[in-house]
């Protein structure tokens, strides 16, 4: 579902992503995982065509998206949720949403009508899939911490996408913030039949729901496989030496 | 904030009879002919066209959260293109004043799509430079615009049909100009109205809130950020094409940045996150400024001072600061 092959991309002399290459399989939870400044959001940026590969391609559904400018990778069914939270701040819950389904459905050349009345029904239905169907009036901004992430994947979601790239779903998380989230987003997967691909700190929740693991470490891709092979390989063993991944 | 957060709240829909406040002002301002005194027409004819200035400049500044600097390039475009249709092609006004409006959106079109690749205070430099050459084009260019001299006498439209009205037939040429303008002004503030309130005004606030995660939605942002510059330069255009005829000759001081620096005060003192915010700045500016010219020279200082006074302690501008005093004031009584 997603391929991608040898990406790389250096910041004026510094290589961030060094000839990377993985793939993710159709309705697969994938993880990439890896220290600080090991590479994950600029792959992640990568990948959503937010910045251009120096050499490499990225494949969506054997679909040629590298380098293609965010709104349209997200017309093509690649839809993502960002490490800080990234929301309409002044608008409802209930306008956030709804928004994201007016660009979704092309709604947005339209001058005339009055926008409140469009897909109500719609955004209802994800209000209560990602559980914020009590908060749809408030503002967005207003919202605590947990729920603009909440929302922030609602956003991601209502573009319908095949493939959902999360970045960091959990930061910042209390415990039970991030286990609900977890559960919410292996439900949401699986009702979608959606395609997963997200970083993470928590081990416990890669180890947990990933079926893939692709670990980088200073912009190179240095095991990629199970959770198995990843945990017992020897390289990510001395790269990650103490943070708990023997657990 | 009522405004926003009537049209914000999503799911009940509004309810019960409500004030149709807009359709009161429109009549009370019609009548300002019959009502007031000539100096009052004089007034309304510049509150009426200022409006539709500000208000197609908070198109930019209020919904898509794009800060021109060089909005007045497309209010001087519209009022020369129209002066210069009906005085020197002899077209008559019913043409030049839609053609006034259509080559200022030509124009914003031709220099938005070079503004929209920049983006904060880059962007806001280059509509300053693109305003400051079409002035520098306006100031220069003799044969066309009558450079320095500017383009006195710009005619009135022909308005014999008005004086055939019941109640017109004794009015002054200038107020019958008014209530044209009037009516023009108002057909065109509508049609804002329904545009910021479309998914496409939509579209624009999810980019005001966030460009890159409208992005994320499938917003193609540069794309809308050209359109709302280009329809925002349009109707800029109307209000420049109705002022041209109003102050009865168009010149180049209708382009220079501080006619775009005089639009943005008005907006932001009337309240740029408020759909009529920057018809009460108008308003308010232009009042403001018939009465302290009345007793002091000085009136930059002391219109200096009203900004920094308003800025730092109702940033919403008036509209802002009502609504809130507003909500106190319903708080209060639900406690």
């Amino acid at each position: 579902m997603l391929e991608i092959s040898g990406l790389t991309k250096s910041f004026s002399g510094f290589v961030a992503v060094a000839d990377v290459s993985f793939t993710v399989d159709t309705r697969q939870i994938a993880a990439v995982i890896g220290p600080n400044g090991a590479g994950k959001s600029t792959l992640f940026n990568l990948i959503t065509g937010h910045l251009r590969p120096d050499s490499g391609r990225v494949l969506l559904d054997a679909r040629d998206i590298t380098g293609v400018a965010p709104h349209e990778t997200c017309r093509m069914g690649l839809g993502r949720s960002f490490q800080r939270t990234n929301i309409f701040p002044l608008l409802t819950v209930f306008e956030n949403l709804q928004s994201a389904f007016l660009v979704h459905y092309g709604r947005g050349r339209n001058f005339w009508s009055r926008s409140e009345s469009f897909y109500r029904d719609e955004v209802e239905a994800l209000l209560v899939s990602i559980g914020l169907r009590e908060q749809a009036l408030l503002l967005g901004g207003t919202l605590s911490y947990g729920n603009q992430k909440q929302l922030e994947l609602g956003l991601a979601l209502a573009i319908d996408p095949q493939v959902l790239l999360l970045d960091e779903p959990t930061a910042g998380m209390s415990a039970s913030e991030t286990h609900e989230t977890i559960r919410l987003l292996q439900r949401i997967a699986d009702e979608r039949g959606l395609t997963l691909l997200f970083t993470e700190h928590d081990m416990a929740v890669v180890f947990g729901i990933a079926q893939k693991i692709a670990v980088l470490h200073q912009g190179h891709l240095i095991a990629d496989g199970t959770p198995e092979e990843v945990r017992n390989d020897p390289e990510v063993r001395r790269v990650y030496l103490g943070h708990g991944l023997s657990q | 904030m009522s405004e926003q957060a009537e049209s914000a709240v999503g799911m009940p829909s509004r309810a019960g009879w409500q004030v149709p406040w807009t359709l009161i002002v429109f009549l009370v301002a019609l009548s300002l002919p019959w009502i007031g005194s000539r100096y009052d027409t004089f007034l309304g004819t510049q509150i009426a066209i200022y409006s539709l200035f500000a208000l197609s400049l908070n198109l930019l500044l209020g919904t898509t959260g794009l800060v021109s600097f060089g909005h007045a390039a497309y209010f001087g475009i519209g009022s020369y293109a129209c002066g210069i249709l009906m005085k020197i092609v002899a077209v008559p006004f019913w043409l030049a004043f839609p053609a006034a409006g259509l080559i200022a959106a030509l124009f914003a079109a031709g220099f938005g799509f070079f503004c929209v690749r920049l983006t904060k205070i880059y962007f806001a430099m280059l509509t300053l430079a693109f305003s400051q050459i079409v002035w520098a084009i306006c100031f220069k260019w003799n044969d066309l615009t009558g450079g320095d001299q500017g383009l006195p006498d710009v005619p009135f439209p022909d308005l014999g049909w008005m004086a055939a009205l019941p109640g017109f037939d004794r009015m002054r040429i200038a107020e019958q100009f008014y209530v044209l303008a009037l009516v023009l002004v108002a057909l065109s503030v509508a049609a804002l109205r329904r545009l910021t309130g479309s998914p496409f005004g939509r579209v624009l606030t999810t980019i005001r809130e966030n460009p890159e995660r409208a992005a994320f939605i499938g917003v193609n942002v540069r794309l809308y950020e050209l359109a709302a510059f280009t329809i925002a330069g349009g109707f800029a255009g109307l209000s420049g094409a109705l002022f041209g005829i109003f102050n009865r000759g168009v010149f180049a001081d209708f382009v220079f940045w501080s006619k775009s620096a005089d639009v943005m005060i008005m907006t932001i003192l009337g309240g740029m996150h408020h759909f009529w915010g920057p018809a009460v700045g108008a308003l308010v500016l232009t009042l403001l400024n018939q009465q302290i010219t009345a007793y002091t020279e000085f009136w930059p200082f002391v219109l200096g001072t009203i900004l920094i006074v308003l800025l730092f302690v109702f940033p919403g501008g008036i509209l802002g600061a009502l609504d809130v005093a507003l909500s106190r004031m319903s708080k209060r009584r639900d406690a």
